[in-house]
This record gives C-alpha cells, sequence and structure tokens, in this order.
C-alpha cells in the first residue's frame, strides 16, 4: 500500500484554517478529492490556497500548523480509501 | 539626538542609514533571524538582532524594539514606512520611553488613521472630500445620498482601510443587500459594523502631495506624485509631474493638502492622496503619516532630500527649504521591481538572487538592500529594487527607464522586469492617459498590455 503526498507548491507559512477563529480545513480521517483547499500558505504578505491533486483520506500531517515550508515540501500524506 | 534606531529593512533602511550618515549621526539597524545576512545590517554602525522571522515577533514587536532602543543607547527611532510607521501606539511607546519619533505627532497619526475622522478633518479644513455621507450611516441614509450622488457608489467600512472593506453598489437593490452584507463583513472583521458611503469615480486618477512641516510652523508642499498605475491597490509605477494636472488644479491640490495638514497640526514628512476626475475636480482619499516608498521621484526633481529634511526636523531644526525655493525641474519615473513573476499572475518568486548587475549612466537611481548571493526572504514584502530615472522633460525620463531596465540584470528569482518593460512600451504610457483601473482592466484574462 503506498502513500501519497500533498506538497505545497510555495515556501512560506503554512495554515491549516483560513482564519483563526475558522475550522481547519481538513482534519485526519477526512477524505480528500483533487481540488480541495487542504490549506494555506503565506508568503511576501499573500496567502496562497494549498490544492490537494490526488483523492483520497488524510493520514496525517507532516508539518504543524504556523510552521515553515519549503517549495516542493509533503504537508499531508493521504491513504487510499 | 545622536544615535537613530531604524525600525525597518531593505531599502528604506539602508535609504535611512545613508541620511544618518551624511548628518553625521550614528545608525543602529535591527533585524530578524531571517535578515542576518541582510545589507542593512552590515551598513549600519550597530545591529541588533530583534526576534524571530515573523514580523509580528520582530519587526512588528514594540517590547523588542524598545528594548534594543535601550541596550544601544539611540535616542531617536525612524520607522521607514510599512511595519509600525503609522501605528500611534508606538509612535507614543517610543515618546513615552524619552526617544525621538521620527515622524509626526501622535494625535495627528491616530486621526488621519481613522478613514472617517480623517474625512472629518478634511471636511472642516474646506478640502473636497469624495461625494457621499457625512459620517457612520444608516441604510435608509444611504438610499438618501446614494440616490442624490447617483450609483456606482462604495460602501466603506469605517474601521477599514488599505483597500479593505470596500463593496461596490451599481444601483438601489445593490445597494440594500450589500448595506446588510457589508455591516456583517465589517463586525467579523473589525469588531464593529459601521459604514459610511462614498461614490465610485469611473477613470479617476491617483495623484498625491508631498508636504513637508517643521515645529517652527513652517508648512511646505512639494509638488505632486502620479500613481495610478496600479495592480490590486498597489502601485507599480509612480512619475511627476502627473501627465494630467494643469498649473490651475496643481495649485488648488498643493494649496488643499497644505490646508489638511496645517488643520491637523502636522509636523515631518507627509503625504496627502487625492482622487482627479475627467473634468479637473480632485477629491481627499487619505493622509499618510510618513515617507512613502515612492518619494524618490520627488527628490529627483526638487533636489530636497526628503529623509534628511525628516531627520532634521525631528531634532528640532526649522526646514532647510522655504516654498519659493522648491522648484520642480524636469521629470521622474520610478517602477517597483518586485521578486514576482508576472507571466504567473504576480506568483511570489523569493529565493537567491545568482546574478545582480544594476544599470547605471546619467539620470539613473537604483534603491535597493539586494547583492548577488542574497536570499530573498519569504516572510516579507517582494519589493527588492526601486529604479528612478529623472530627465529633462518626461520622454526623456521615460527613455531613460527603458534603457535602465534593459542594463538590469537579475538572475535567480523572477522579477516585474518584463512586465514594466511592457507597460512602457504602452500606448497609455507614452501618452500618459491611464486610470487607476488601467492595469485591471488590461490585464483581465490575457495577461496581456494593450498596444
Amino acid at each position: 500500500m503506498t502513500e501519497r503526498t500533498i506538497k505545497s507548491m510555495l515556501p512560506g507559512t503554512f495554515y491549516r484554517r483560513p482564519d483563526p477563529q475558522s475550522d481547519p480545513y481538513v482534519s485526519e480521517g477526512d477524505e480528500v478529492k483533487p481540488g480541495d483547499v487542504v490549506g494555506l500558505v503565506e508568503i511576501m504578505k499573500s496567502f496562497h490556497e494549498i490544492l490537494s491533486d490526488a483523492e483520497g483520506r488524510v493520514a496525517r500531517f507532516l508539518v504543524e500548523n504556523e510552521a515553515l515550508v519549503d517549495a516542493g515540501q509533503d504537508i499531508i500524506a493521504l491513504e487510499p480509501t | 539626538m545622536q544615535r537613530v534606531l531604524i525600525a525597518n529593512r531593505g531599502e528604506i533602511a539602508l535609504r535611512a542609514i545613508r541620511a544618518c550618515r551624511e548628518l553625521g549621526l550614528d545608525s543602529v539597524a535591527v533585524y530578524s533571524t531571517a535578515d542576518q545576512e541582510a545589507l542593512h545590517v552590515r551598513s549600519a554602525d550597530e545591529a541588533v538582532c530583534i526576534g524571530p522571522p515573523h514580523a509580528r515577533e520582530s519587526y512588528l514587536n514594540v517590547a523588542a524594539i524598545l528594548q534594543a532602543a535601550r541596550q544601544c543607547g539611540a535616542d531617536a527611532v525612524y520607522p521607514g514606512y510599512g511595519f509600525l510607521a503609522e501605528n500611534p501606539v508606538f509612535a507614543a511607546a517610543c515618546r513615552d520611553e524619552g526617544l525621538v519619533f521620527v515622524g509626526p505627532g501622535t494625535a495627528a497619526i491616530e486621526a488621519m488613521g481613522d478613514k472617517a475622522e480623517a474625512r472629518r478633518v478634511a471636511m472642516s479644513a474646506g478640502v473636497p472630500t469624495v461625494p457621499g455621507t457625512e459620517g457612520k450611516t444608516s441604510l435608509e441614509e444611504a438610499l438618501e445620498v446614494a440616490a442624490d450622488i447617483g450609483y456606482p457608489v462604495m460602501v466603506k467600512a469605517a474601521a477599514g482601510g488599505g483597500g479593505r472593506g470596500i463593496r461596490v453598489a451599481r444601483d438601489e437593490g445593490d445597494l440594500a443587500d450589500l448595506v446588510f452584507q457589508a455591516a456583517r463583513e465589517a463586525d467579523a472583521a473589525f469588531g464593529d459594523g459601521s459604514l459610511y458611503l462614498e461614490k465610485l469615480l469611473v477613470d479617476a486618477r491617483h495623484v498625491e502631495i508631498q508636504v513637508l512641516g517643521d515645529s517652527h510652523g513652517n508648512l511646505v508642499h512639494l509638488f505632486e506624485r502620479e500613481c495610478s498605475l496600479q495592480r490590486r491597490r498597489q502601485k507599480l509605477l509612480e512619475e511627476t509631474p502627473s501627465p494630467a494636472l494643469d498649473d490651475g488644479t496643481r495649485t488648488a491640490m498643493a494649496g488643499a493638502a497644505i490646508r489638511l495638514a496645517r488643520t491637523a497640526g502636522y509636523e515631518n514628512a507627509g503625504t496627502v492622496e487625492f482622487l482627479l476626475d475627467r473634468d479637473g475636480g480632485f477629491y481627499f482619499i487619505e493622509m499618510n503619516t510618513r515617507i512613502q516608498v515612492e518619494h524618490p521621484v520627488t527628490e529627483l526633481v526638487t533636489g530636497v532630500d526628503l529623509v534628511k529634511e525628516q531627520l532634521r526636523v525631528a531634532r528640532g531644526e526649522p526646514l532647510s527649504v522655504t516654498q519659493d525655493g522648491i522648484v520642480m525641474t524636469g521629470a521622474a519615473v520610478e517602477v517597483r521591481i518586485n521578486a514576482e513573476d508576472p507571466a504567473r499572475s504576480f506568483l511570489p518568486s523569493p529565493g537567491q538572487i545568482t546574478v545582480l548587475e544594476l544599470p547605471g549612466g546619467p539620470g539613473v537611481r537604483v534603491d535597493t538592500a539586494a547583492y548577488a548571493g542574497y536570499h530573498v526572504p519569504p516572510f516579507y514584502d517582494s519589493l527588492i529594487a526601486k529604479l528612478i530615472c529623472s530627465g529633462r522633460d518626461r520622454d526623456e525620463a521615460l527613455a531613460r527607464t527603458r534603457r535602465a531596465l534593459g542594463e538590469f540584470r537579475i538572475e535567480g528569482i523572477h522579477t516585474t522586469i518584463p512586465f514594466h518593460l511592457e507597460l512602457l512600451a504602452s500606448e497609455a504610457v507614452q501618452t500618459g492617459d491611464y486610470h487607476v483601473e488601467f492595469l485591471e482592466q488590461s490585464h483581465a484574462g490575457s495577461g496581456r498590455m494593450p498596444g
């Protein structure tokens, strides 16, 4: 059974929620499909959505909320549904 | 005043360090851990680390900056633009600490920072404002006023600013829906649902007046800057003189800016922003209580060093210039070179600059803190260099800007240089016939500039 990952295309600060008052975009156990928003990256004072490029279930987060991420870094591990 | 802490980074920190050095003042840089290799850190007489990369833990951290000032024995603070530059709490905290804050009085920063209050001060100074409600409004009053001034209108959050909390209503039905929605959103975003109404001026230009005041009652203007070429309310190219101002309108606009500044009890450098309509009517929109990014175009046509004037005024000296002595000679253009990829909808492009070759020759100035090998961090503003070119007239300034952009070489990251070359070739820039919506309209869809 191979695990897939969702990556951040941009470097910056990773956020799990659209704003501090809202619920996380996705949590462990949630099913996602291609195009779903799974997180946000803040870079140079602007915010960019991280979209899932695959179908699957969120197995775990590979980075903490508000952590610094590099371009191409794995954010979420997916397992097959 | 002998030792100035510069509470900023990047090109504006370097600009302030240079002004301090010319005046014989010591400069102290502050920096986050992401900026250890930054040029402003090496250029200042002393440098103090104030915290981690995130601005709220470093460049926005009032306690850390005040601690740095104590530690290095600074007696003044230069705020620059952005970060804490227009924060009245920071200005007051510096002054309570016994430090000279290089900027206007705390009350003036506060009054101009509140949009509705600034509008009220402008009205009381006899400065024309955009037609709309006098202050905060109800739905009934909004409908009445909108019927009177005509649609489209903008519904703005009183506690908003910087382009946030603005909705456009095209007709009565629109407005009725919008008022409820906008009030709810403003309440959620700012904790204050109050709204005011302004007429949406179509095809207007953004023209601003530079003012300078001292503590001896002297207040002068340094003419205008034309800043209509914006994308998402971010300026990309500025020039002076404005291609759209005749002498009569220029004099009237400058007079209005001086009246507003005098009414607000203004000291130090400030900028009064207006919208200019096609009929030559102009309307106050806001006042910025700090140095502007685009200040060099004014310096190139007047010969006045605005940052040195700020420092002189802060140490209690009178302005070194009088109104009669300020003459505009020639023209100047600034283009902002950002670490963004214009081919991919201006996506931020941080990373290492591997090659950097700067343009030179007659009429060329580059304000930058970048160097070959420098890593542009992802945490801050994307501005990496300002290219400012002057000439005897607008055509010469534009030709020099094009020529200098061609000499500019930045490799390793994407920049807005290709965008500027295309923009300068457009008919709109060549004729000077453009307005604030120009870039949004021409860039919609195609991503290409019209002929």
